[in-house]
């Protein structure tokens, strides 16, 4: 307490309360809890680092794929689905730290005193964690125009309505799966190693259990997903598929973590 | 105004907090005063709709917290100070919490400037702040959204005297425009400074509460003896509530003329009688939680 010894300035109007029942009855808008968590996201060095990180390894994975890659991938549709592959791994580790820094960073005591809706809370997380994979859709597919057009011979602008909806699709599961886990476990690390884990684990077993393999497109996230990754229409079954591994990986544990949210004790220690 | 009802909650077998009731009324300071683990957090997080009762509830302003919107604009809480987020500047943190509650940019100026932490430690990042600061910001915290009610648990905590003297002014103009205030403390001395009412707690239940003067008045007898096991069991045959102190000797719920007829009829020879003002509140409290902080002595 070095500067503040000697000059506690006494207590001025700024601490008295306001009188009777004029306190405001509006209810914090859904809105602002989003442009809040947004903030949130930017305004310590770790949050700024990580989308730092994931904005040069977008830029980067395009810019190797064009010394290195295959002439004939240089198109728009390449150089974006390249710049897709780094965010698809860490959208969701920010999604993960979009919810668990509440508790890592114990921060959730201040966020839940200011907002006792706790639904709320984690429906403003889900959109932040949307805008931020969506913005990310703009840069990497910017970034994949500025390449192709610089290649540019030829037929380049290969990447149309579906193509842009099949990555659309990709980074909100993404950054989704991220926020789902993070709400399941409430803590970084286990969330974290659990969402890398999981998709080796799944491997494995697709590897080695027959049975399991020939049904992984129902079960398996990156199966299902992995028609999203091609130019060709999805047929009817593939999109059960997606549906049934969504609900699996994303819808469910985000139901679950809700519900231990609302139950769960806010504490610090 | 904030009431208390009944509230318990309870972990398995254990009982945090048993059927806690008192009342905190506006234009006062009550202080919430017992030892470490008595259920003082667990009731006021309770208060805060942050941990859930398992019976019993608690309103702030005639409604439950989660009933009020926009809370922040009404009940100032700070609840632990080493809860932010370390890689935010402290003026940041106040900014998040200013943003949430739709409040004008420059409340944040005036409350830092009302706590004392300047421009330059306002830019630094809070997890290289000290626990006095981190008070400070807490408080700022509390403040910001000009509440009615104040909710403060251990904000004393790490304040220098100094620091302590500038909170007693700041709750006290704080109730004197008719706010009302909660605030916890394991340590007598503080709550002897800053508070007006008294709300005892030890091993989740109330023990005692009421105005700070009645609670002084109430204060019985300390004796020493040549023989304090006899006469403990002497006094406590006579129906007189007795315990033994953590500093030597008795303390005594009876008038020491009555603590001297017991010893008379006894046959046991007293070294000291008085009567208990001279320690005050500090006595009381030892005795009142006599269990609880001979275990902290041992600790």
């Amino acid at each position: 307490m070095s500067t503040t010894t000697g000059s506690h300035p006494s207590g001025g109007a700024a601490t008295r309360p306001r009188g009777g029942t004029e306190a405001p009855a509006r209810p914090i808008p859904l809105l602002r809890l989003v442009q809040v968590e947004l903030r949130k996201m930017v305004d310590t060095r770790s949050g700024l680092w990580l989308l730092a990180i994931i904005a040069v390894l977008s830029v980067g994975a395009v810019v190797l794929f064009r010394l290195f890659g295959p002439e004939e991938g240089h198109t728009f549709y390449g150089f974006a689905g390249m710049a897709l592959t780094p965010q698809a791994f860490l959208l969701p580790v920010l999604g993960i730290l979009l919810v668990t820094s509440e508790w890592s960073q114990r921060a959730g005591l201040v966020t839940f005193t200011l907002e006792p809706r706790r639904g709320l809370v984690v429906v403003a997380k889900s959109i932040a964690a949307v805008v931020v994979g969506l913005l990310g859709l703009a840069l990497l597919l910017a970034v994949a125009a500025v390449f192709a057009a610089v290649a540019g011979s030829g037929d380049v602008w290969d990447l149309g309505a579906r193509e842009l909806g099949y990555f659309t699709i990709l980074q909100v599961l993404a950054i989704m799966q991220g926020v789902a886990f993070g709400l399941l476990l409430m803590n970084s690390t286990a969330a974290i190693v659990l969402y890398f884990a999981l998709p080796v684990a799944m491997n494995l077993l697709i590897t080695f259990v027959e049975v399991l393999r020939e049904n992984a497109g129902w079960f398996d996230l990156a199966t299902g997903q992995a028609p999203l990754l091609t130019q060709v229409a999805l047929t009817g079954e593939q999109w059960a598929q997606l549906a049934t591994v969504a609900a699996l990986w994303i819808v469910l544990p985000l139901v679950l973590g809700w519900v231990r949210l609302r139950r769960t004790e806010i504490k610090t220690a | 105004m904030i009431e208390i009802q009944g509230l318990t909650r309870t972990y398995g077998t254990t009982t945090a907090v048993d059927d806690v009731t008192f009342t905190v009324e506006p234009g006062r300071v009550t202080g919430f005063l017992g030892p470490n683990g008595a259920g003082k957090s667990t009731t006021m997080r309770m208060l805060c709709a942050l941990t859930r009762p398992t019976s019993g509830q608690s309103l702030v302003l005639g409604r439950r917290y989660e009933e009020i919107p926009n809370p922040g604009r009404t009940v100032g809480v700070l609840l632990d100070a080493q809860a932010q987020h370390g890689g935010r500047t402290g003026r940041e943190a106040l900014t998040v919490s200013a943003l949430t509650m739709g409040l004008d940019r420059r409340r944040v100026d005036e409350m830092l400037e009302l706590v004392g932490l300047t421009p330059a430690e306002a830019r630094r990042r809070v997890g290289g702040y000290s626990l006095g600061m981190r008070q400070r910001l807490g408080i700022a915290n509390a403040l910001l959204g000009d509440p009615q009610v104040l909710v403060l648990d251990e904000p004393a905590n790490g304040l220098d005297p100094a620091g302590i003297h500038w909170m007693r002014t700041l709750l006290a103009d704080f109730t004197r425009a008719g706010g009302t205030a909660l605030l916890s403390s394991h340590l007598l001395r503080e709550v002897e400074v800053i508070a007006d009412d008294l709300v005892v707690i030890g091993r989740g239940r109330i023990v005692a509460r009421g105005t700070k003067a009645e609670l002084l008045a109430t204060g019985g007898a300390v004796v020493r003896s040549a023989d304090d096991v006899t006469l403990l069991v002497a006094l406590q045959q006579a129906g007189l509530d007795a315990v033994e102190s953590p500093g030597g000797g008795l303390v005594v719920e009876a008038e020491p003329a009555v603590v001297g007829r017991v010893a008379v009829d006894r046959g046991i020879a007293l070294t000291e009688l008085r009567p208990s003002d001279g320690g005050g509140l500090e006595e009381r409290f030892l005795q009142l939680t006599a269990a609880d902080a001979r275990e902290g002595v041992h600790r």
